[in-house]
């Protein structure tokens, strides 16, 4: 069993993920913070990243929130790659805090 | 009062991204039985308990999320009263003909405010639940294979003009507010669940900045304890679980919400209370949101929010 270091560029956190794992779900499971979680199945597009560095195996993620582009440039659902090295990665999803409201403004 | 309107849900269809994975995980996870597949490519299945062919349907696609959710009617006069009661209301209705989904009769379909796809049909197959309408048994072995829901019971959809919803479904097809959760304004509405029988919910809706999403398709087991099992299998099979076991102070019933392989939020629960249309509805107010949705956490978790498909 291989073991690569991933590392979240915005703040430096680092942990240390099983190959045979999703970049998510190594960092879910030492209960490291940074990648937002949502279905751990490539469809809700919640844990979106950029692998600015490092190579990785991937599996297919909903078209509504990874195009064909982004996936050549990289960018991809966390719960769909497996590091087959070292990875820097950018978080790019995002958890939303708020309710649309029916005047259009958000509440908490 | 006697049901002659809109029965029940009868079928949900659902977009998976694998669908071999998905195959394995409805059939040998959640144990529903495979009922068939169609020349463009949908799976069907139904739970051990449900007697129509199929209540739930998937399909390979490249997003995941519903493509349409039915209920069944009690006949074709009454699909066709409720299709003209639709135009009447100004909402443009299509029939799809019958034998488009395996062994299911005409299909109108028309689209919510939350443009969410509704179809109503009168007809499906009855292949019954494996015993026989004269001096049936209590169970059989199909009972115990993998979670084992006895039905798919209602929906969560999350979409823009959920007043626009609750009142389609109240004035054509007599549906009954059951809850609600409002906003802080104390006004506005989060959330309605909404039902057509004595179910405390056969669908509910969450206003959401995005149209036609899905938050969850539920299914129903028989008691707590089952709702454990579910949960240990769950585990078992590594199936991602968003939150639970745990219990809604909405109506009440005890839950898991967890994910299908394409990330589609699935339920499973027990319980809740049963309701008639004499009952007043109960309100949640935003102080108490966290509670109304989960019961012991009595907070929300930022998935409830945030993660459809």
């Amino acid at each position: 069993m291989a073991f690569h270091a991933i590392t979240i560029a915005e703040t430096g956190e680092s942990f240390r993920c099983d190959e045979r794992k999703s970049v998510l779900e190594g960092m879910e499971s030492l209960d490291k913070r940074g990648i937002p979680v949502g279905c751990r199945g490539g469809g809700c597009g919640v844990c979106k990243i950029e692998a600015v560095h490092g190579t990785f195996e991937k599996r297919v993620m909903s078209r509504a929130h990874i195009s064909a582009d982004e996936e050549c440039a990289g960018i991809v659902l966390a719960c769909r790659v497996r590091p087959t090295s070292a990875m820097t990665v950018r978080v790019l999803g995002q958890m939303k805090k708020a309710v649309l409201r029916v005047d259009g403004c958000l509440s908490v | 009062m006697p049901m002659t309107g809109v029965l029940r849900p009868g079928h949900a269809v659902l977009r998976v991204l694998d669908l071999d994975e998905s195959v394995d995980f409805y059939s040998r996870v959640m144990g529903m039985k495979e009922t068939g597949r169609d020349k463009s490519g949908r799976v069907y299945f139904k739970c051990w308990d449900e007697r129509d062919h199929n209540s739930f349907v998937i399909r390979k696609a490249d997003t995941a999320g519903m493509d349409a959710f039915g209920f069944k009617v009690l006949n074709q006069a009454t699909l066709y009263r409720l299709e003209s009661d639709l135009k009447a209301y100004g909402v443009n209705t299509e029939r799809i003909p019958a034998g488009e989904m395996l062994e299911t009769g005409e299909r109108v379909r028309f689209q919510l405010p939350t443009k969410h796809t509704i179809e109503l049909y009168a007809e499906k197959t009855d292949v019954g639940n494996g015993m026989p309408y004269i001096n049936p048994e209590a169970w059989h072995a199909d009972a115990e294979k993998g979670i084992a829901p006895i039905r798919m019971d209602h929906c969560l959809i999350y979409g823009g003009d959920i007043d626009g919803n609750k009142k389609l479904f109240e004035d054509v097809f007599g549906f009954n507010l059951v809850e609600r959760v409002l906003l802080e304004d104390g006004e506005t509405a989060l959330a309605y669940f909404m039902t057509c029988s004595t179910k405390a919910h056969d669908i509910a809706m969450v206003r959401h900045g995005e149209d036609n999403k899905l938050h969850h398709i539920s299914f129903l087991v028989d008691s707590w304890e089952k709702v454990l099992r579910a949960a240990d299998l769950m585990s078992m099979n590594r199936v991602s679980i968003d939150i639970g076991p745990t219990r809604h102070g909405i109506t009440r019933g005890a839950t898991i919400y967890f994910f299908d392989p394409s990330g589609n939020r699935l339920e499973t629960f027990c319980g809740g209370y049963q309701t008639y249309p004499d009952c007043h509805p109960i309100t949640w107010t935003w102080e108490d949101v966290g509670r109304s949705i989960f019961y012991h956490d009595r907070k929300l978790n930022p998935a409830f929010l945030s993660v459809v498909t």
